[in-house]
């Protein structure tokens, strides 16, 4: 049951908030939210003896199915698969740019594209792996070995600061949420070169104003959709950077997704924060679909450890809505969800079923939280 | 008019008049290629910070690719990896790598290869400049790396300069570098480099590698360096400084007598002196790595500092720059160009004679 729902007197007060105060008001989760049942498919990915995920920070599909998943192992890595999951290649090997993993997105050309927070770089390849631009640059390997608890210097036009993810309008114009250190949203034209930012280096949770901007996605209108994640929000903007709305009633926004085809959806995920503090598998680990004017469709996921459950959710691949892709940090795996047709009737039960890779599949059905 | 306010209408007017000059140069036509080099698959190419041919059009890339690194849990931080020396046939075939784990390859500033075709890699972090016979067997190394890092480390800058004795920036006596970036050799075979952007000051070694004098320190007069950003030596021995702080070309005879200088450049960060009879000099007024949005142009010249035209600009598309940081010009109208911020190396050819 939803932390709300047991305390009334917080759910009215937040309720005189939102109406008393500016439109930017933090709103509670929303309620009675249908959960949609779906399928973990086990051992998805099938990695060659010696070869591990770390941290699964980014997942991506090109055109052609195939799985792209950006991941911290001792060195941070870019691993292809094929659609059932079979490992293909590994992609730029020893890269300048590949030291912390945070997002891989692919675009409409199948060119991939890796954003890594601690190179400060947003990479450009095309199909084939090989590096074809570069925005942002690398900090200066001579200046050392840096303190780490400095002040965010002023945002610049080419200068990312951690950055954490990046997403293309129909045109081809870039745009990089950015990030950690500063907190604002960055748009380039295809070729690079600066156009606008809205935010800055300094956080914030009013219009214009980000406070981890941690995800970022654009629809076939253009509109751009930012995972303002410490603002418990996520942010819509027009294809100007100009703040429309936001959505405040799905928790903490870690990542965002916009599904391709006629009809569009958005998916942003409420991930269970890093630490699993008693009290926050509870409340926290769902997926909501969406529809792209806000108004919620379902939910799916929970908090957990177990196959079909989330642990950390990083990063969505929303390709095809009908099979999922669900990167997570702290479970250094990707999960494929499928959501028809389904193996199984959905059963009310025990949450997560248990991996077992003899079994055609786990099914997963929730309503019970 | 206040004498603020008239100041900068003084400034102004300046600037307006340098932009002046260098804008009025013609622009040279130019085609590129931007993947002359055929790396293997396995091999992710970072920033192309140093670029060379030997007299059989061999290519050297001297790059910052891979990880550097700083070592925990021993008894001083030390730094390791971060650049590596590959080599090409004159198709751009792949042929190897040179210095392979090298102690001293951390952060790659620059190649050049002399009339014998020794490769020379400068690099910025471990002040080291490596001599590589042709077949890549170690010969000489001037300077000496760092035994172990400060953590955390202090602000670069001038005021860190200095290493080796002296205040920061005076032009230590000696061959311990601070940020060297560029090495030259005259007709006898002596040796120039380029010290650099902790120094400031050009440093001469014989051609045994015993250290001769250094000539330079911090300032703006003549004779002077504010980051010395790249060095080039003429057929009559003429010594051609890349006053990258100043904006200008300092020219010195081989004993570091000052002789002249070439302004209405930019700020040059990389230089290159053509072979043969009739020598040309090209000199990049390289962007800064964080913005693509101002310079970038190259310039070619004639010896005697005019300008002849120039091309180019920054960018990330083919025949833009993304700070050049070195320019090969044995083929005279065929130049590569190493770019720190495209990660690539450009094969130009310029619709010239």
């Amino acid at each position: 049951m939803p932390w709300t729902a047991r305390n009334p007197l917080l759910c009215l007060a937040l309720a005189l908030l939102s109406t008393a105060g500016p439109t930017f008001a933090q709103k509670a989760k929303a309620q009675n939210v249908p959960e949609i049942p779906y399928t973990s498919v086990p051992n998805f990915l099938k990695l060659p003896p010696g070869l591990y995920l770390g941290e699964s920070m980014g997942v991506a599909t090109n055109s052609k199915g195939h799985v792209f998943v950006y991941t911290r192992s001792a060195n941070t890595r870019l691993f292809e698969f094929d659609p059932a999951g079979n490992f293909l290649r590994e992609i730029g090997a020893g890269s300048y740019g590949f030291e912390f993993a945070h997002s891989v997105r692919v675009d409409s050309e199948d060119n991939i594209w890796v954003v890594d927070e601690g190179s400060n770089l947003v990479i450009k390849m095309n199909p084939a792996g090989r590096v074809i631009m570069v925005l942002g640059h690398r900090p200066e390997v001579v200046a050392g070995a840096v303190a780490t608890n400095a002040p965010t210097p002023p945002a610049e036009k080419y200068t990312f600061s951690r950055p954490t993810d990046v997403a293309w309008d129909p045109q081809g114009n870039i745009f990089v949420s950015d990030g950690y250190g500063n907190n604002r949203v960055v748009k380039y034209d295809k070729n690079g070169r600066f156009l606008k930012q809205v935010g800055s280096e300094k956080a914030g949770n009013g219009k214009d104003q980000f406070n981890l901007p941690h995800g970022i996605a654009v629809d076939a209108r253009g509109n751009v959709y930012v995972a303002d994640r410490s603002n418990h929000r996520m942010q819509v903007l027009d294809n100007d950077l100009v703040p429309k709305t936001v959505y405040d009633n799905i928790g903490d926004s870690w990542t965002v997704c916009v599904s391709p085809g006629p009809h569009q959806y958005l998916y942003t995920s409420n991930s269970n924060p890093n630490g699993n503090a008693p009290g926050t598998w509870e409340n926290t680990g769902e997926i909501y679909k969406m529809e792209l004017d806000g108004t919620i469709l379902g939910r799916f996921g929970h908090a957990s450890k177990q196959l079909g459950g989330f642990q950390v959710a990083h990063m969505l691949d929303c390709r095809n809505p009908d099979e999922i892709l669900v990167a997570e940090i702290e479970s250094w795996r990707v999960q494929k969800l499928m959501f028809k047709p389904l193996i199984a009737a959905p059963v009310a039960a025990k949450p997560a079923a248990k991996p077992d890779a003899a079994k055609p599949a786990a099914t997963r059905t929730t309503g019970a939280k | 008019m206040t004498n603020i306010s008239r100041f900068a209408l003084a400034v102004s007017l300046c600037a307006g008049i340098a932009l002046v000059a260098q804008s009025s140069a013609p622009e040279i036509s130019f085609t590129t290629n931007t993947e002359p080099l055929k790396f293997p698959s396995s091999i992710t190419l970072g920033e192309a910070a140093g670029v060379a041919t030997n007299s059989k059009g061999d290519v050297f890339v001297y790059t910052r690719t891979g990880h550097p690194t700083i070592t925990i849990g021993t008894a001083r931080p030390f730094a390791h990896g971060g650049s590596r020396l590959f080599r090409f046939d004159k198709l751009g075939t792949y042929v190897g790598e040179v210095g392979k784990d090298s102690y001293a390859f951390l952060v790659a500033q620059q190649v050049r290869i002399d009339p014998k075709d020794n490769i020379w890699t400068v690099d910025q972090m471990s002040s080291s400049v490596i001599k590589f016979d042709p077949s890549g067997r170690m010969l000489m190394i001037l300077g000496r790396k760092s035994e172990a890092e400060t953590v955390p480390a202090p602000p670069l800058g001038p005021a860190r300069g200095g290493r080796g004795g002296g205040l920061p920036g005076a032009g230590a006596q000696s061959d311990i570098f601070n940020r060297p970036t560029d090495v030259a050799w005259d007709s006898t075979g002596n040796i120039y480099v380029a010290d650099g952007l902790g120094n400031s000051r050009v440093a001469k070694f014989d051609p045994n590698g015993k250290f001769i004098k250094s000539w330079g320190s911090r300032g703006t007069a003549n004779g002077l360096f504010t980051d010395v950003k790249g060095i080039a030596i003429d057929a009559k021995d003429n010594v051609y400084v890349a006053d990258a702080g100043n904006k200008r070309i300092q020219v010195f005879d081989a004993d570091g007598n000052y002789k002249s200088q070439i302004v209405n450049v930019g700020s040059p960060a990389a230089v290159c002196i053509t072979p043969g009879a009739h020598q040309y000099l090209y000199t990049s007024n390289s962007n800064p790595v964080n913005d693509i949005d101002t310079g970038g142009e190259i310039y070619r010249t004639e010896l005697d500092g005019t300008i002849l035209g120039k091309f180019g600009k920054a960018g990330k598309l083919p025949k833009e720059f993304g700070t050049v940081n070195a320019i090969d010009c044995r083929g005279g109208s065929q130049l590569y160009v190493g770019e720190l911020g495209n990660w690539r190396v450009q094969k130009l050819a310029l619709g010239i004679k």
